[in-house]
C-alpha cells in the first residue's frame, strides 16, 4: 500500500540522515522524501512516500516515533488529503515539436518557464500520476532531463499537524 | 566563568557520577585537566576505549545508574563503536562523552578527526555535537535525561576541543523538557482492565519476562504477581534474576537453549503475560511455527515499537513496567479467581520437568556445566556474573540460579565477545567488595585481556572462569551439527599459558584439569584469593555441546536434547 507519512520534526542539522537512516537501516523503502522549515523556524515537515503493509507502516510510524527530533508523525493517507508534486521538465522544442509541446503543456496546465531557440522549460504541478501522464504523453525522445520535489501534502479540512 | 572543560566535568558531579571509565588523547586533555584538579568523579583507566565502553554499561546494568565512558576523537571513537552498540542492543542507559577536533577544523580531515555523530548514529538513543559553549551543560542534562528514561540507551555527547577551553557562566539546569521527546509511564488503564480479564480465564499461561523488567527494577513486583497468580515463569536470557531461578514456579530460561518445559510452556501457552520482552528470534524460533497455535497475548513494553512487531499482541500496554504491574496487582486485590484448570496445566509441566533436559553425563574430563555448578555451591548463588558470548555464557545461564535482578551481566542482544573481562571492572566500580565472577572462553577472554593490566592498577578481584576447550565452541557446535564437522577456522591453537599470562599481569593463575578438583580450586579462589585477580584456567570436555537447542528457523518446540543423541 502506498501511503504518505508527515512528519514534523525539530530543524536541527542531522535531523534528516536520523530519518533516512532509520529507513534504510530497517529495510523500509523511500520513494520521495521532501523536508523544509515550516512557519515555526524551529520545525521542518518532512513528507515521505513510502510503501508497505499495514504492519510494516505501524513499524514505520513508531520507529519514527522513537527519534528523539522527531515531534510529531502521521499517516496522511488515512484520511482525506491533499498531495502535490512539482515538476520542470526540459525538453527539446524545434520544428513541428516546439507547437505541439506547448499544446501539450497547455492541456496539462503546466507553464512553460523557460525558452530557448531549441529547448522549454516546462513547470508542472499536481499529484504525482498527473506528472507520470504528462511524461507518458510526451515523446520520450524530446525529454532532456526532468526533475521532481517527491510528494508533499496536506490534510484536509480541520486535520492539522502542528504542536 | 569557568572553562567548558570544568563544565564537562560539573555537570557529571551534578549527575552524582562517581566513576567515569575512559583513556585520554589529545582532544579531551582539557577535560582530563579538570578531572585532574578534582577527587569528587573518579576515573578508571582502561587499556582501550572498547572496554571503557562496557565497564560503563556493566557499572548501569550491575546497579541503577547510569554509566559513563570518556574517550578522545578519532580512533578514540571508533573503538567505542562496539561496546555503544553493545549497551544499544540491551537497552542500558548510558552517556559517553567523545573528544571533537576544534570546531574550526571540522570537515577538513583533520588529524585524529572523525564523524563521531554519523558514525554512532544507529547505535545509540540519540547523539549530540555541541557547537557552543554555552549549550554544553544542558546538552549533557538532556544526555542524560534520554539515557535513563523511557526505554534507556547510550547517549553521545561529542565536544570539540575549543568548546571545552572557552569561558562561560556554568548553570546546570535542575530539569529538563523536551517537546519531541515524552516517554509514556503510565499504562492504560482500560488495557490493564482487560489483561485482567484475560488472566482470570488463563487455562494454560504463562509470564514471559525479559531485560525490560529488570531494567524497570520490576523484579519485586513481577514476583507478587506471579505468586498472586500462580502461573509459572519464564525469562529470556535478559531477564534472568526478574524471578528467582530457585522458586518452584520459575521453568527456566526459554528460547534456543531454553529448557525442555519453558519451551513447551510458551508454545502451548494459551495466554502469554509478555512483560520486558520483545519476541526475539533467539527466543520464539520459527515465528510461523510459534503462530500455529492460538493464544491470547498481553505486552507490557515502554517501548511501543517492541509491541507487535513479531508476534501479533492483543492486549498492548505501553508503559514502565513496574507501574503496570503496580496497576494489575491493585486491580487484582478482591475477587480476583484464577482459572481452576491451572492444575492440570501444572501438572502438564511438571510432566515436562520430568524430562531434567538440563542433564548431563560427566565425563573423565571436566564439565563445563559441572564448573558453572561448583561456582554457583561456592559462592552461594550470590555472585555477580559476567560472561562473554558463546557456550560458557549459555552454560552460565542454564546452571547458575539467579535469584536477584542484575546480577547476571551479558551482552544478550548483540553477542559481542570480549566483555566479560570489563563487564567485571564495570561491576567491581558499581557494587564495591561484591564477588564476580567472569564465565569465559579461551577465545572471548583475548579479545579484551589487556584488561587485566587494568584490574592491576585498580585492585579489582574478578575471578576469571574460563572453560577452556581450546575451541570457538559455539561455532564448533553448530560445524558439527550443520556443516558435517568441517570445523572451519573454530580450532584455536597456539593458546597463551593462561597462568603465566595471569602472572605477568600480576595476578594470580590456576590451572584446573580435573573434576575432583574444580571446587577445591574455587573455594581457594573466593576465599585465601579472596583480593585478587584469580585467572581459573578450566581445561575442559573439548566436544561438550549446549543442549537443549533449537535449531536456527526451527520451531520452539523442535528442541534437540542431549538423551536424543
Amino acid at each position: 500500500m502506498r501511503h504518505i507519512i508527515s512528519i514534523l520534526i525539530e530543524n536541527e542539522s542531522g535531523a534528516l540522515s536520523r530519518v533516512a537512516g532509520l529507513f534504510s537501516a530497517r529495510g523500509y523503502n523511500i520513494e520521495s522524501l521532501t523536508v523544509a522549515p515550516t512557519e515555526d523556524p524551529s520545525l521542518s515537515r518532512m513528507t515521505i512516500l513510502t510503501r508497505g503493509s499495514d504492519e510494516v507502516l505501524e513499524q514505520i510510524t513508531k520507529q519514527l516515533n522513537k527519534l528523539i527530533d522527531v515531534v510529531k508523525v502521521v499517516d496522511l493517507s488515512q484520511a482525506a488529503h491533499v498531495e502535490r508534486e512539482l515538476m520542470l521538465i526540459k525538453v527539446r522544442a524545434t520544428g513541428k515539436d516546439r507547437e505541439e509541446m506547448k499544446r501539450m503543456a497547455d492541456i496539462f496546465r503546466g507553464r512553460i518557464i523557460d525558452v530557448t531557440e531549441s529547448t522549454y522549460v516546462i513547470e508542472l504541478t499536481g499529484a504525482s500520476s498527473k506528472l507520470d501522464s504528462f511524461i507518458a504523453a510526451i515523446d520520450a525522445g524530446l525529454i532532456l532531463e526532468t526533475v521532481r520535489t517527491g510528494v508533499c501534502g496536506i490534510g484536509r479540512g480541520d486535520r492539522i499537524l502542528k504542536i | 566563568m569557568i572553562s567548558g572543560a570544568e563544565i564537562v566535568i560539573r555537570c557529571l558531579q551534578e549527575e552524582k557520577v562517581d566513576c567515569v571509565f575512559g583513556y585520554p588523547g589529545g582532544s579531551v586533555l582539557h577535560i582530563y585537566d579538570a578531572l585532574f584538579k578534582q577527587d569528587q568523579v573518579k576515573h578508571v583507566l582502561v587499556r582501550h576505549e572498547q572496554a571503557a565502553v562496557h565497564a560503563a554499561d556493566a557499572y548501569s546494568r550491575s546497579s541503577q545508574r547510569v554509566g559513563v565512558a570518556l574517550v578522545t576523537s578519532g580512533p578514540g571513537v571508533t573503538n567505542t563503536v562496539t561496546g555503544i552498540a553493545t549497551a544499544y542492543m540491551d537497552s542500558i542507559p548510558m552517556v559517553v562523552l567523545t573528544g571533537q577536533v576544534p570546531t574550526h577544523y571540522i570537515g577538513q580531515d583533520a588529524f585524529q578527526e572523525c564523524d563521531t555523530v554519523g558514525i554512532t548514529r544507529p547505535c545509540v538513543k540519540h547523539n549530540f555535537l555541541v557547537k557552543d559553549v554555552k549549550d554544553l551543560a544542558v546538552t549533557i542534562k538532556k544526555a542524560f535525561h534520554i539515557a535513563s528514561t523511557g526505554r534507556p540507551g547510550p547517549v553521545v555527547v561529542d565536544i570539540p576541543k575549543d568548546i571545552t577551553a572557552q569561558m562561560c557562566e556554568f548553570e546546570y539546569p535542575k530539569s529538563i523538557h523536551l517537546r519531541s521527546y515524552n516517554p509514556v509511564v503510565k499504562g492504560h488503564l482500560g488495557q490493564i482492565k482487560r489483561a485482567v480479564q484475560i488472566l482470570q480465564e488463563a487455562k494454560r499461561p504463562i509470564i514471559y519476562a525479559g531485560g525490560g523488567a529488570i531494567l524497570s527494577d520490576a523484579a519485586e513486583k513481577l514476583t507478587l504477581l506471579a505468586r498472586k497468580l500462580n502461573f509459572p515463569v519464564t525469562n529470556t536470557l535478559m531477564g534472568l534474576g526478574s524471578y528467582p531461578a530457585t522458586d518452584k514456579q520459575f521453568v527456566g530460561m526459554l528460547g534456543m537453549h531454553g529448557t525442555f518445559e519453558a519451551n513447551n510452556a510458551m508454545h502451548y501457552s494459551d495466554v502469554i503475560l509478555a512483560v520486558g520482552a520483545r519476541f526475539d528470534d533467539r527466543v520464539i524460533g520459527n515465528p510461523e511455527h510459534f503462530g500455529e497455535e492460538k493464544r491470547r497475548v498481553i505486552h507490557i513494553d515502554i517501548d511501543p515499537s517492541s509491541i507487535s512487531k513479531r508476534v501479533k499482541v492483543d492486549v498492548p500496554i505501553v508503559g514502565n513496567i513496574v507501574d503496570v504491574l503496580d496497576e494489575l496487582l491493585k486491580l487484582m486485590d478482591g475477587n480476583f479467581k484464577t482459572d481452576p484448570d491451572l492444575a492440570n496445566w501444572w501438572k502438564q509441566i511438571d510432566e515436562w520437568r520430568g524430562r531434567d533436559s538440563l542433564r548431563y553425563k560427566q565425563a573423565e574430563y571436566i564439565m563445563p556445566q559441572f564448573v558453572i555448578e561448583k561456582l554457583y555451591e561456592v559462592t552461594g548463588g550470590d555472585a555477580f556474573i559476567t560472561s562473554d558470548v558463546g557456550q560458557h555464557q549459555m552454560f552460565a545461564a542454564q546452571y547458575y540460579k539467579f535469584d536477584k535482578p542484575r546480577r547476571w551481566i551479558n551482552s544478550g542482544g548483540l553477542g559481542t565477545m570480549g566483555v566479560g573481562l570489563p563487564y567485571g571492572m564495570g561491576v567491581l566500580m558499581a557494587n564495591p567488595g561484591a564477588q564476580v565472577a567472569c564465565v569465559t572462553g579461551e577465545g572471548s577472554i583475548q579479545m579484551c585481556i589487556q584488561e587485566l593490566s587494568t584490574c592491576k592498577q585498580y585492585g579489582l578481584p574478578i575471578k576469571i572462569i574460563n572453560l577452556n576447550n581450546g575451541m570457538l565452541g559455539m561455532v564448533r557446535q553448530w560445524q558439527e551439527m550443520f556443516y558435517s564437522s568441517r570445523y572451519s577456522e573454530s580450532y584455536v591453537t597456539s593458546l597463551p599459558d593462561f597462568v603465566k599470562l595471569a602472572e605477568a599481569y600480576g595476578h594470580v593463575g590456576m590451572k584446573i584439569e580435573k573434576p575432583e578438583d574444580v571446587e577445591p580450586a574455587l573455594r581457594k579462589a573466593f576465599t585465601e584469593h579472596k583480593n585478587d585477580l584469580v585467572f581459573m584456567d578450566f581445561i575442559i570436555d573439548p566436544v561438550a555441546n549446549v543442549f537443549p537447542m533449537v535449531s536456527a528457523g526451527k520451531g520452539l518446540t523442535e528442541m534437540i536434547l542431549a538423551e536424543d543423541l
